[in-house]
């Protein structure tokens, strides 16, 4: 059952543009189409080759339209803003994800033609808290941590997917839930938090964080998009870092603050509202999430190229970030003590 | 379904039990301790661990530990499990408690599997939860695979700061369904102490009196992973903190599950959080098997309960004769 023509909402953000370029390559596909409502990079454009663009918003009845006059059988909904970086507009985002979602899947129910449902979640339905399990598998419940946040957000979108495909069991509904992405040309919270020279952490608690590297993201959703394989999948790095643990490795200092001036003291510390810390995000690094990849690598057949580990530490040096706590000389001392320290 | 089966409180005495002893007992083990004649079923608390003629670590290794520290080289499992951390920095001292306060004493070490999964449920007691702190190091310290009991604790624990990273780091994860579960089918050792805040804040005069043993999820986890049950009673951990009376508003208003009187706390302020130094006697009793009641055993709530009734005897039991057994309370 091989994909024929496929619409990609969210192209302007950084999975989707890079997974309508992917697409556009693929000479099995016969026709790209690209949706958002901001215009694509030039960079992006260029990319995207024989991909087509169009501008428009999902929010919009349109879209209904562009699905049923191009024939579309494939619909991939990466436009779900699960990790905004910077200040957003809390209720434009909210209007874009939930609403958005709801027009595309009306569309997509009306059109006899598509085959196929790609969604873009995230693993921050889970929630992060005390009360928590340490790992989410699939079934675990879905709590968002906060009740205006976008795990909110995803939660209801996840609820809407679950109820089209109740409507249409003929199409094939893939759910991705992603961990927080990371990479060198990743641009979150996370990734602005990690490059801050001194970084503030929840006082007395060391989340444990599970990073996917962008590269595996987006094979991800392109293997979701070319084959068969509906459900609903964890996707995450192998292993586990402490939140304590990643600064160090990305050579930062850490400044533990109690949890209450964290987002004052993100502000502090990078001179610019730059690292706008919502309740979801404080939640995360307070009590961290880890979720489960069997059903990943066995049911789905990926098993991600990067671990956590790996991962961060190729954001940290694609992002050649100047090392703040300096160590060398512990592992200079350590040699002329004769033991066989690696150099770093 | 097998009868709560009924232990004799006057059972094998403790010098009846040679089974284990070294022919000469009394003489001077591996290590050059000399060991005392009596008591020789007994595994004395830091058993042969030795490594080296100091006790000041290797300077290259220390500065090595420090160097993977502060570049955060170190391997940290999905519940957070920092090994290396709780051998280097945790345990050291807690040993010293071990040996020097409470001079535990641990028996019945071979009822632990050498690997695989196994549930290690315990009596809970002291107000603080030393009992666990110390089952923990004196099943990494007595057994001979050196295994780390991963111990299940309530949510109360992970929603302090401070206390719920030194948890997860060194290795127990809330007590729910899934974790415990988890944590089983990856073949570790886990720990649980189904009374809850029942038994740690039971009064002084409840002492060795088991509480009820939660809703029973301990024995529906472990039938569902098919790990052998292994009741542990710790004797000496109940008198720590003689609870007289529990001042119920200011628990309630510090979000705690009780405020203790003690005779020392809180007249005397920290001082009075100081345990008394009891004399303690950790035993694992024989496992018991969950794998011949089939998979399906965890969906019947009946086989829960008797097994759970069974268990709860059983660590009872051994309590009573550990009990008797004791001559006095400081000085076993």
């Amino acid at each position: 059952m091989a994909s024929n023509v496929v619409l990609v909402t969210g192209v302007g953000g950084h999975l989707g543009g890079r997974l309508v370029a992917r697409l556009a390559n693929n000479p099995n596909i016969e026709r790209v189409i690209g949706v958002d409502t901001v215009a694509p990079t030039m960079r992006l454009l260029e990319r995207m080759g024989r991909a087509e663009f169009v501008r428009a918003d999902i929010r919009n009845p349109l879209i209904a339209k562009v699905i049923s006059n191009a024939d579309v059988d494939t619909v991939v909904h990466a436009s779900c803003t699960a990790h905004p970086a910077g200040p957003g507009r809390r209720t434009a985002i909210k209007e874009m994800n939930v609403i958005g979602t709801m027009q595309l899947l009306a569309a997509c129910q009306r059109a006899p033609k598509v085959r196929k449902l790609v969604v873009k979640s995230t693993a921050a339905v889970y929630g992060a808290s005390s009360r928590a399990p340490a790992v989410f598998t699939e079934d675990s419940k879905l709590v968002p941590s906060s009740s205006s946040g976008y795990s909110k957000d995803a939660v209801e979108v996840e609820g809407y997917v679950r109820g089209f495909s109740r409507r249409r069991p003929d199409v094939d509904v893939t759910v991705v839930r992603l961990t927080n992405l990371i990479g060198p040309s990743v641009d979150t919270v996370l990734t602005r938090y990690f490059s801050l020279p001194i970084t503030p952490s929840v006082f007395g608690s060391d989340a444990r964080m599970q990073f996917l590297h962008a590269d595996d993201a987006l094979t991800v959703l392109e293997q979701a998009t070319l084959t068969k394989n509906p459900g609903v999948f964890n996707v995450g790095g192998d292993g586990v870092l402490t939140l304590s643990q990643a600064i160090r490795r990305a050579r930062r200092f850490e400044v533990p603050v109690p949890r209450s001036v964290m987002p004052v003291a993100g502000r502090v510390f990078s001179g610019a509202p730059l690292v706008d810390f919502s309740t979801d995000q404080l939640q995360l690094l307070n009590f961290g999430r880890v979720v489960d990849t069997t059903r990943l690598k066995q049911d789905f057949g990926y098993t991600p190229k990067y671990s956590t580990r790996e991962a961060f530490d190729d954001y940290v040096n694609g992002r050649a970030l100047r090392p703040v706590v300096g160590t060398s000389w512990l592992s200079g001392l350590e040699r002329r003590l004769g033991s066989g320290a690696p150099a770093t | 379904m097998p009868e709560a089966e009924v232990i004799p409180l006057h059972g094998p005495s403790r010098r009846g039990v040679t089974s284990t002893a070294p022919a000469g007992a009394g003489g001077a083990d591996n290590n050059g301790r000399v060991r005392p004649p009596a008591r020789p079923s007994i595994v004395e608390h830091p058993p042969a661990r030795v490594k080296s003629d100091s006790w000041l670590p290797d300077l290259s290794e220390l500065l090595g530990f420090f160097r993977r520290r502060l570049t955060g080289e170190y391997e940290v499992d999905e519940f957070g499990f920092d090994a290396e951390l709780t051998e280097t920095v945790i345990y050291p001292p807690l040993r010293i408690i071990a040996d020097k306060w409470f001079r535990v004493e641990t028996s019945g070490l071979d009822n632990l599997p050498a690997s695989g999964g196994a549930l290690v449920v315990a009596n809970h007691s002291g107000t603080l939860p030393w009992d666990a702190v110390m089952t923990c190091l004196a099943v990494h310290d007595g057994h001979p695979a050196e295994r780390h009991l991963r111990m299940l604790a309530a949510d109360l624990v992970f929603q302090l700061p401070g206390l719920g990273s030194l948890a997860r780091k060194s290795g127990q994860t809330l007590a729910c369904h899934p974790d415990a579960e988890r944590l089983l089918a990856s073949g570790e050792l886990v720990g649980v102490w189904p009374e809850g805040f029942k038994g740690i804040g039971k009064p002084f005069a409840d002492r060795y009196k088991l509480q009820r043993f939660g809703r029973g999820g301990f024995v529906s986890a472990a039938l569902r992973s098919g790990v052998p049950i292994v009741p542990c009673s710790i004797v000496g951990a109940e008198e720590i903190y003689p609870k007289l009376a529990d001042i119920k508003p200011l628990a309630r208003l510090l979000g705690m599950p009780y405020f203790p009187v003690t005779p020392f706390f809180p007249w005397f302020g920290p001082l009075g959080a100081i345990p008394l130094p009891t004399k303690w006697h950790i035993e694992f009793s024989e496992p018991i098997d969950t794998t011949e009641f089939g998979e399906q055993a965890a969906e019947d709530p009946m086989l829960v309960f008797n097994l759970t009734d069974q268990v709860r005897e059983r660590i009872q039991h051994t309590l009573y004769r550990g009990l008797a057994r004791r001559r006095s309370v400081f000085r076993g």
